[in-house]
């Protein structure tokens, strides 16, 4: 329940921020990529991907495992080279400024980039001198120590802490200085509920402020988060859309968890002949006494009030309903699902043509 | 640069390896100088000890460089390194002064014992002979002096630069792996082989092939030394060696943000 409230709270934020950040959007280009492309040798990881993202937007990162997400962002932040084609942060060239253009990125990679040995401070520290920043250092990193929630462990050593504040340490880390941009890949793997909303938070404060890209496996992360989505599979950028019209495009059935304490078949059957609904579907018996079931059914029509009356008829209580809407996860799979299928179909035809 | 030199620097510290370094190296340095020089009675020699010390660091000088850049890898903190808006050639040159700082400290600290000590031993061995020269004036004190300031100032700068080599050596094969077990180890084994690989010269019966490996051979160069010849080509050659493995470590990695 607590974190129903919280998600919900979010999407308020969120509503919020995106009224804000319109006049800024569009502004002007911080991140230009054309016609990118990685291979390891005849392995080709990245495969012609162009895509320009705008001051001060927060963009999500979507793949599956191994789509090349964090060749990405590694090549972004300039830690692995591309074959071909271009990349300008804030109007340098990657390639040919690569100091000058590494000095706008702060990023945290997959694995938080911490030194054991270390204390917070001390690494925060190094972190400040390695990226040559110009600042009142105290008074710099006690700022992101404030803004991480850090304060508490900053003259602990890093080894001794917990994956979380590790995590922190790693978000702080690619603060420092003050980027343009920042990148963060899997940003809140590892952290509980609360830490989560917090880094949630704090990533969309940071928003009205920097560019920020983010990657993630957590579907509801990018939409609570995100402005604009990127799904990218098998190297390629498979939709490049701002977060509600990805969610939009999908939507159209409405679904619903119910339990019901009564005969599974007849309840079943019963659900489906009522008008509107597409499907339903028995999950089985969770609790002793009842079933828990899955009905599709036409967004025009709500059939909460026709289902209760035909189950009160039958005399089967409902002890539980719930409305859950088509989510991110079902336009990711089914984006992903398509792309795989059409290269399917693709190899199938060279395959013929071959044959002839 | 300085900033990568600091953390490494202060690294090894705070964590076990810079005191078990230091610890070993200035026991067997100073156990060997004793059994070389003081213990040997009339078979003491300091050129016996320099000739051996070198052995020591190959042996020595992968304790410390073992962990340079295997361990960024482990740790995936090279990925805020190489991120970072300084060129790898700097964060290499970083991590050699590091290491270089902490090996060369130690060694002229167990140097400056030992001068110290052999001066005094010197003294009271040959005090008879120094004194009769003296007064027969054949020498003065000043020859006296520079006699043991060459027999131990040459050897010193050789082995000094000679652990620079061995120390870039170190730092390449730690590039190559992210096991601290496989860098310690390849680099000790490569060291000995680049110390040793003229020993078995007369075994081979090819001459270009045994000139070659006299030339590459870190102590056939370094013989010279012991004999209380500078050799400036030798110096050459430490520093070369030096700066074409740092060259290489650059190298590799520049290739794996391509491969």
């Amino acid at each position: 329940m607590m974190h129903y409230v919280q998600d919900l709270f979010i999407i308020k934020c969120y509503t919020v921020r995106v009224k804000i950040c319109q006049p800024i959007m569009g502004d002007k280009l911080m991140i230009k990529i054309q016609n990118l492309t990685k291979s390891f040798g005849r392995n080709i990881v990245l495969n012609n991907v162009s895509f320009e993202i705008g001051k001060g937007e927060i963009v999500g990162f979507l793949g599956p495992n191994g789509a090349g997400k964090s060749t990405t962002m590694n090549i972004l932040t300039g830690f692995l080279s591309f074959t071909e084609g271009k990349i300008e942060i804030d109007g340098l060239d990657m390639f040919n400024f690569p100091n000058e253009a590494k000095k706008s990125i702060g990023y945290l990679p997959e694995t938080p980039p911490l030194y054991p040995e270390m204390t917070v401070t001390e690494y925060l520290n190094f972190v400040y001198k390695l990226k040559g920043c110009k600042f009142d250092k105290k008074k710099h990193i006690e700022e992101i120590l404030e803004v991480v929630k850090l304060t508490d462990v900053k003259d602990r050593v890093i080894g001794h802490l917990s994956k979380g504040y590790r995590q922190r340490i790693g978000i702080g880390q690619a603060l420092i200085g003050n980027p343009k941009v920042i990148i963060l890949d899997e940003p809140t793997v590892g952290l509980d509920p609360r830490q989560v909303v917090e880094i949630r938070n704090l990533i969309r404060t940071l928003g009205l402020t920097h560019t920020v890209i983010l990657s993630t496996h957590i579907l509801q992360e990018v939409q609570a988060v995100c402005d604009r989505v990127i799904v990218i599979n098998r190297g390629k950028i498979v939709a490049d859309k701002r977060t509600e019209d990805l969610a939009s495009a999908v939507e159209g059935n409405r679904r619903l968890a119910v339990k019901i304490c009564g005969p599974e078949k007849e309840v079943t059957q019963a659900l489906r002949s009522l008008p509107g609904v597409y499907s339903a579907e028995c999950l089985g018996n969770l609790d002793a006494d009842s079933y828990s079931f899955v009905i599709e059914s036409d967004s025009a029509i709500d059939i909460r009030k026709p289902m209760f009356a035909l189950l009160a008829r039958n005399g089967w209580p409902l002890i539980g309903a719930e409305a859950s809407n088509v989510n991110l996860e079902d336009v990711f799979l089914s984006l992903i699902n398509n792309t795989s299928a059409s290269n399917a179909k693709k190899k199938r035809g060279s395959k013929k043509r071959n044959a002839n | 640069m300085f900033a990568v030199f600091k953390r490494d620097l202060v690294s090894y510290f705070t964590t076990p390896i810079g005191y078990v370094f230091m610890a070993i190296f200035l026991a067997i340095n100073g156990g060997l100088f004793s059994l070389m020089t003081l213990q040997a009675g009339s078979q003491s020699s300091i050129t016996g000890y320099f000739s051996m010390v070198t052995i020591i660091l190959a042996i020595v000088i992968p304790v410390l460089t073992m962990k340079s850049f295997s361990e960024e890898k482990k740790q995936k903190t090279e990925q805020l390194l190489l991120t970072s808006p300084v060129s790898i050639g700097k964060i290499v040159a970083g991590k050699f002064l590091s290491i270089y700082t902490i090996f060369s400290g130690t060694f002229i600290f167990g140097t400056l014992f030992n001068f110290t000590v052999y001066h005094e031993f010197a003294d009271s061995l040959y005090l008879w002979v120094v004194e009769d020269a003296k007064r027969a004036g054949a020498i003065t004190k000043w020859d006296v002096f520079s006699h043991y300031a060459l027999s131990i100032i040459g050897p010193t700068i050789a082995v000094l630069l000679i652990g620079a080599a061995f120390v870039a050596i170190g730092i390449f094969i730690s590039s190559l792996t992210e096991n601290q077990i496989v860098s310690l180890v390849g680099s000790i084994a490569i060291l000995l082989c680049f110390m040793f690989i003229a020993s078995f010269n007369n075994l081979i019966p090819f001459a270009p092939v045994r000139e070659l490996l006299e030339w590459l051979s870190v102590y056939s160069r370094y013989a010279n030394f012991l004999y209380g010849i500078f050799d400036p080509a030798a110096i050459v050659y430490y520093a070369s060696i030096c700066f074409v493995f740092l060259f290489l470590t650059v190298r590799v990695y520049e290739k794996r943000r391509w491969a």
